[in-house]
């Protein structure tokens, strides 16, 4: 940790705090992601350390650094930007495997459905019962 | 001073980082559904890739940086197949 004593005064604040943030966001994501009931709610809540527990920390990285090598050194932000970019096609995609999983098993507590054509075509359960009373007393 | 605030800001940023790894690992284990655990791996990854990110503030050593944005791209990869393998049931078709 000697390197770090080389650090000017509000250089060290500035990362501390970021750690911080970083930090203590990322915590309350992972803990919503454990804690919350379903999981299209556990979903969002990843999202609070891949926004701004990881631009918090890289930014800390950044200023300390830059301030160590007395040069812009700007190589985190290739994870902060990748990261970015990545996250919201993961968990699109995975949310919509999760949907599709869910209406393929008929659950119950997942979002309405606009009908695909073939299926508005088929009968349903009250409508197979009037026809078969319908046909009953037609034979009658 | 400002050594020591960096000091514990550093263990703060630490200690909170694997206690976040060690929720998403229990969502891992324990979630009700194939989905869940995927989440849960894709928050272990994106937790370590901070981890090591801090790693590398503590020692100074900017190789930790390079082995951070490897994870976060083995990371993505591997979400994004185990999300095609939940939807179709084969990664390549």
């Amino acid at each position: 940790m000697n390197h770090l004593a080389d650090l000017p005064f509000w250089a060290a604040w500035l990362v501390a705090a970021f750690l911080f943030i970083g930090g203590s966001l990322t915590l309350i994501g992972s803990f919503g992601l454990y804690r919350l009931r379903s999981f299209y709610d556990r979903i969002h809540a990843p999202t609070l350390g891949t926004s701004w527990g990881t631009a918090a920390v890289v930014l800390a990285s950044i200023i300390c650094f830059s301030v160590l090598q007395s040069r812009p050194v700007f190589q985190e932000i290739l994870v902060g930007i990748f990261v970015t970019i990545t996250t919201p096609v993961t968990l699109m995609l995975l949310g919509r495997a999760a949907l599709y999983r869910d209406r393929s098993e008929n659950n119950p507590n997942v979002p309405a459905v606009d009908p695909p054509e073939g299926i508005l075509d088929q009968p349903k359960m009250g409508d197979k019962l009037e026809s078969v009373e319908q046909c009953s007393s037609k034979h009658e | 001073m400002s050594t020591a605030i960096l000091y514990w800001a550093i263990m703060f940023a630490q200690t909170a980082l694997v206690a976040a790894m060690l929720l998403a690992l229990t969502r891992m284990i324990k979630g009700p559904r194939a989905q869940d655990r995927v989440l849960g791996l894709d928050t272990l990854y994106v937790n370590s890739m901070l981890l090591l990110l801090v790693f590398g503030i503590r020692t100074g050593n900017t190789l930790y940086f390079e082995a951070s944005l490897i994870i976060a791209i083995l990371g993505f990869v591997a979400t994004v197949a185990l999300a095609k393998f939940l939807m179709r049931g084969e990664v390549i078709e």
